[in-house]
């Protein structure tokens, strides 16, 4: 029988779970109290609902209706299984570090290659050393989101990396975080800074071992771009396609700094990522773009929201999304210019592709200006692929199936080529020929 | 020898009858223009030809080279050898015109059994038939006919059919949207493609690209049928009488 940890109907999740659970939670000092702090707050307000214009598409509590035990510590089986996945989705040249249901796994993890200006230690140590627990409140802060509160009461692990000013980390750091159990869930939580003048990029790819299944993860990154830092950000969740993959990324970029995001979701059952970036020092740019490839019953929603908190600063999104079978996507992107923010420019271009008659995609671009001088503008389409241009290939000599994948691929490339790195955009367009290939 | 043979075509699209028991036969090295009034079917026919969706034969047959086209998909009749050169090409952005030429040239070779062509290879192709067509290297590596005026996409299409060496090629109002020097370059090409193997099928409105390439036989077209054929002289005549008295015998 399933155990369920936190009922959402009732709203009221027994605290009895978190006393249960907080045994084998790491934390010292104030973290127990920060852990139930949070909880409560989560269990206040419950899993989110349509009801929350936030969460409109994607109802939490009719899509997975409970929040499921956590996972049991990986045993060596559990981490062999997630080798061999993690093994699949390496980066080149990338330093691996590898989260198994939950948990940091040093021993799959590249620890022994990491450059002298990378400082990386797990939340496991940071929350067990931290007497004070100004770390610990730093790295478990919390929104007025319910999902990033529970993560913060409930999170097993994550990784804590920082690089100090003027540095730049030269090999991408993978953050591979692997799912081998079946009907439980895993909480992770990391956090990255960057101080004045840092480089790095993170890709964080998410995947399941063989076997594994109707799992949960819950993920929080919170990331801080220290002024003229610059920081690269890739997510692909790639999850087991009846598990439920929700993520949260808490990001703050600050003078004259440079982040670029990029997610794609291309498995897994029910996935949300929600990405806050706040715009807070002059001069700091935005690039965020993605790219959701939908099948079968897969419930794919990104939400990003921007909040141009000073002058000057610059946004530009473009997600892609293509939807097949009874898939739905999901693309809320929210732009807040604040009234000081005079002189931002921000642009939003999302577009859906729809292979199907069922397949469902819902976009929804917001806008929140409170300043005069601003250049801001939003596009979205969705639409079926366009009958002349496959004609006009399969005349060409193309099979059907050739045209369709060609004209796919030029239309996700529109957001996978903003990616800069050559070897991450090849990365990225592999995986999704893979999908369009499994497609078909 | 005989590379189409088509009999007792009927075509309708929407249960409205466009082609009407239409019969045309075309040899090798033969190059038959099609001339007709708007809306008398030329463009339904080269579709047909072409395998497009949307159209319903509802009668006759389409052999080629003894082989029912009409059982065909589009593909497969390209790698079979038959081009549609298209009035209105399309835009495709995202795709860049050389991985375009580069993808559709091996998927013919593959369907005729030959092997892929090496990048080198591919290049030294391109070059060869680029040049006489006043196609760039930089309209090359922008997204298949984005941004391409109505010349460059025309010479566009005439590259294609350089490169892929069809047996029979359907020229769809390749003159429309030209200018005369552009028309000259477009004839040229095409002239230059003519080979006792080739067979070619010029559809148009108007006699004057007749001049730039000389036909071997016309046929006038009207209400779905080919009502007149004739030597390259019945091109003059239309010219002088216009397509009215044809009008009336369809």
């Amino acid at each position: 029988m399933k155990q369920v940890l936190a009922k959402a109907d009732a709203g009221c999740a027994t605290s009895n779970f978190l006393a249960a659970a907080l045994g084998r939670l790491p934390g010292a000092g104030l973290v127990p109290h920060i852990r139930a702090r949070a909880f409560e707050a989560y269990e206040r307000a419950g899993l989110p609902h349509r009801r929350m214009e936030a969460w409109r598409y994607t109802d939490l509590r009719t899509l997975i209706g409970e929040v499921l035990p956590l996972a049991p510590r990986p045993d060596a089986a559990a981490l062999a299984r997630a080798k061999a996945s993690a093994r699949l989705v390496a980066v080149d040249q990338a330093v691996k570090l590898v989260l198994v249901d939950g948990i940091f796994a040093p021993e799959l993890s590249d620890l022994g290659e990491l450059e002298n200006e990378l400082h990386v230690q797990s939340l496991r140590e940071v929350l067990e050393n931290s007497a004070t627990g100004a770390m610990a409140g730093l790295v478990l802060s919390t929104t007025d989101d319910a999902v990033i509160s529970l993560n913060a009461a409930m999170a097993s692990d994550g990784l804590v990396i920082s690089i100090a000013e003027g540095n730049t980390i030269r090999r991408p750091i993978q953050i591979v975080q692997v799912a081998t159990g079946s009907s439980v869930s895993a909480f992770t939580r990391s956090y990255l800074q960057l101080d004045k003048g840092a480089h790095a990029t993170v890709v964080q790819s998410f995947i399941s071992a063989e076997g594994a299944s109707g799992y949960q993860a819950n993920d929080v990154l919170i990331a801080l771009a220290g002024d003229e830092a610059s920081l690269s950000h890739l997510r692909i969740a790639a999850d087991a396609a009846d598990a439920v993959n929700i993520s949260s990324g808490i990001i703050a970029v600050g003078t004259r700094a440079k982040l670029d995001l990029f997610s794609m979701t291309c498995s897994g059952s029910i996935n949300r990522y929600q990405g806050f970036v706040t715009l807070g020092g002059e001069g700091s740019k935005l690039s965020a773009n993605g790219v959701n490839l939908i099948k079968d019953k897969l419930h794919a929603d990104t939400t990003i929201v921007v909040d141009h908190a000073v002058p000057h600063c610059t946004s530009r999104q473009k997600f892609r999304a293509v939807v097949d079978d009874c898939g739905r996507s999901v693309f809320q992107g929210r732009i807040v210019v604040r009234p000081v923010a005079q002189k931002t420019v921000a642009s939003l271009s999302t577009r859906a592709l729809l292979l199907s008659d069922q397949a469902e995609a819902d976009n929804k671009p917001e806008l929140e200006i409170s300043a005069d001088d601003v250049t801001c503008g939003h596009g979205a389409t969705s639409g079926a692929l366009d009958g002349n241009l496959v004609f006009y290939l399969r005349a060409r000599g193309l099979s059907e199936k050739d045209a369709q994948m060609l004209l796919i691929k030029a239309f996700i490339g529109e957001s996978i080529e903003e990616i800069l790195a050559d070897n991450l955009r090849d990365f990225v367009t592999a995986q999704a020929e893979h999908w369009l290939q499994e497609r078909q | 020898m005989t590379l189409l043979e088509i009999q007792d075509l009927h075509v309708g699209v929407d249960s409205r009858e466009i082609i009407r028991g239409l019969d045309l036969m075309v040899n090798a090295g033969e190059v038959h223009a099609i001339m007709g009034p708007n809306g008398s079917g030329k463009s339904t026919l080269s579709h047909v030809i072409a395998g497009k969706p949307g159209y319903e034969v509802t009668g006759g047959q389409i052999l080629f080279r003894g082989e029912d086209l009409l059982e065909m998909e589009p593909n497969e009749r390209a790698a079979k050898g038959v081009f549609l050169a298209f009035q209105y090409p399309v835009e495709i952005p995202g795709v860049t015109a050389m991985n375009f030429l580069r993808t559709a040239l091996n998927a013919q070779r593959k369907a005729r059994g030959r092997g892929e062509l090496s990048t080198p290879e591919f290049l030294k192709k391109i070059r060869e038939v680029a040049g006489s067509l006043n196609i760039t290297r930089d309209m090359l590596k922008r997204g298949v006919n984005v941004g391409f005026s109505g010349g460059e996409k025309k010479r566009n299409e005439v590259l294609q059919m350089a490169l892929f060496e069809p047996s029979l090629c359907i020229l769809d109002e390749i003159d429309s949207g030209l200018d005369i020097d552009a028309l000259r370059i477009v004839a040229s090409g095409i002239n230059g493609l003519r080979s006792p193997e080739r067979a070619m099928i010029v559809i148009t409105h108007y006699q004057r690209l007749l001049h730039y390439i000389v036909p071997d036989y016309v046929h006038v077209m009207s209400k779905g049928r080919v009502v007149k054929s004739g030597g390259k002289e019945l091109a003059l005549e239309l010219e002088a009488c216009g397509y009215a008295q044809f009008e009336t015998a369809a």
